[in-house]
């Protein structure tokens, strides 16, 4: 094995989340829910969290490496990680860099971690009030083209022209997520099902995205905490191992005005093969796989690129039986993901892989021992990981 | 937009030139009705968005030229939820991406006059129409698209 490599020298020992909520109903402060989550994961991991000597996260994470420490009362501060890019393009790169950092000598547990509580901030779906506007937002914002949904609607489209894509696949995505949230009490809907009927009569968004096909927005926090293998195993009964993670985008992903030369992708065309080569695995040795839903059609684009089917296959793969556990061809955000448990940029995709592999989820997947996390979708840079048991090391 | 002189309602984000002028050419061209895109002395190709350096031999010697006014739909969107309050009463409105073939494929974000309903056909040829907002504080022209 390479010795550049991650594969199996880093294991995910922890996980920790607080409570979700819908967007502004958080009762307690972002910084609280950052605390709550990374205490939660160390103890989840039976380590004491003054240990945790490394804080790994991605966007534009407010809760800071030093504060965190200070309040934790760190005892040795060593690594201080934040992947630039929008929205969780960072979330499988965040846990790339710990793992990095680990496999190094620079750091020995790095918590993983990402708050939101956005009854203080501005929120994402809506354009800022200012009355000029410069650089690349000044050849679109002027034409109405101003949130991620409006951004990335016409590259879904193009996609769909260019690949004889249907909207069914949307819907099918979209229900997955909603049915999984169904068994999963910590889902922000859990006990609201959709149907296919309420999915078709949902408003308009940005065509081809109705109201179901776009992600949520929720205040709370998640973390993971990552450990080097040989001290994993005496940490925890169900260390869960890092095969390869990759970040990175497709040439030119975020040229200005749409100007991308592969522009109808979610930009995982150089990494999704790397990943699996670096995994040592084949796309059809997944058991499962969570997705980053920015949007229902950036998972659509994303599972292609990763090879699970070809994009003129998308119409037959992608129906509901394929996408649910226990035995779909493919389960898909076993959790209820972006669209139905929580928007946590992501990160709680992360944390719904580590329990499926240690066989905890509430939607298991039959002989989960592989499964893949794709982060942000569409977004530059993008990221994804594939985690295993011990015995797919 | 038979009545309306711009497609947007008022009190969308004026574009103003960026502070170290990269894209200074391309705003003052369209206030003449001139797209004026970049292309390489060296290699000779367009370039679009602007960039100090041409991205394909890394020369930093880009010209502004006039190019054609016309193109292809590449791809488009029908927003039906109002991104920020001065839409609220604009929806629903059409952003079309238009492709320059002749300029090596650039592409340019802008609206699709006309009714905002109509069908879009990704492959159909369109025209530049230049929406002059000479009252603006700082006045700009923004570069709208109809079929031809």
């Amino acid at each position: 094995m390479n010795e550049r490599a991650l594969r199996g020298k880093v294991a995910i020992v922890g996980v920790g989340e607080t409570r979700y909520y819908k967007r502004g109903q958080s009762p307690d402060p972002e910084f609280c829910m950052a605390l709550e989550a990374i205490l939660s994961a160390a103890e989840d991991a039976g380590v004491d969290p003054r240990q945790i000597d490394g804080f790994a996260s991605f966007y534009d994470e407010r809760s800071t490496s030093v504060r965190l420490a200070n309040a934790l009362g760190t005892n040795s501060l060593r690594f201080s990680n934040l992947v630039w890019g929008g929205g969780g393009g960072g979330g499988a790169a965040a846990i790339g860099n710990a793992a990095a950092a680990i496999v190094a000598g620079i750091a020995d547990c790095v918590v993983v971690y990402r708050s939101m509580v956005q009854n203080t901030a501005r929120r994402f779906g809506q354009g800022s009030d200012k009355s000029t506007i410069e650089g690349a937002n000044a050849l679109t914002v002027p034409y109405g083209v101003i949130t991620p949904a409006q951004q990335y609607a016409m590259k879904v489209t193009r996609y769909m022209h260019e690949h004889g894509v249907g909207r069914d696949t949307l819907r099918a995505i979209s229900l997955a997520s909603y049915h999984h949230a169904q068994m999963n009490p910590r889902a922000v809907m859990y006990g609201k099902p959709l149907t296919g009927q309420a999915y078709e009569d949902s408003r308009w968004i940005v065509e081809p995205f109705r109201l179901f096909d776009c992600c949520m927005e929720n205040d709370g926090a998640a973390a993971l905490i990552l450990m080097p293998a040989e001290r994993a195993a005496v940490a925890t009964k169900s260390p869960v191992y890092i095969l390869a993670a990759e970040q990175g985008g497709d040439p030119q992903g975020s040229s200005r005005s749409h100007n991308a030369p592969l522009y109808a992708t979610s930009g995982f065309t150089t990494l999704a093969p790397r990943l699996f080569d670096r995994a040592g695995v084949k796309p059809q040795d997944i058991k499962f796989a969570q997705v980053y839903e920015n949007f229902t059609g950036g998972v659509l684009m994303s599972l292609a690129e990763h090879g699970f089917f070809e994009p003129e296959e998308a119409n037959e793969f992608l129906v509901l039986d394929n996408l649910i556990a226990p035995a779909g061809k493919l389960p898909l955000n076993t959790s209820g993901g972006n669209l139905a448990e929580c928007y946590m940029h992501g990160l709680e995709l992360q944390i719904e892989a580590v329990r499926q592999l240690r066989n905890q989820s509430t939607a298991q997947v039959a002989g989960a021992d592989l499964g893949i996390v794709i982060s942000g979708p569409m977004v530059n840079p993008v990221s994804n990981l594939i985690l295993g048991t011990a015995d797919t090391l | 937009m038979k009545n309306k002189r711009f497609y947007l309602p008022a009190g969308m984000p004026a574009p103003v030139p960026e502070a170290d002028g990269l894209d200074a050419p391309y705003w003052q061209g369209t206030r003449a009705g001139k797209l004026m895109i970049q292309r390489c002395r060296q290699c000779e190709r367009w370039q679009w968005g602007p960039e100090w350096i041409c991205h394909r031999c890394h020369a930093f010697d880009l010209d502004w030229e006039a190019v054609a006014p016309h193109g292809r739909i590449y791809s488009w969107e029908r927003t039906w939820h109002a991104p920020m309050a001065a839409l609220k009463d604009g929806v629903p409105y059409l952003s079309v991406l238009v492709e320059l073939v002749h300029a090596d494929g650039i592409r340019m974000v802008g609206n699709l006059l006309g009714d905002p309903l109509q069908e879009v056909k990704i492959g159909a040829e369109v025209r530049a129409v230049f929406e002059p907002h000479d009252e603006a504080p700082s006045p700009y022209t923004l570069v709208q698209w109809e079929y031809k």
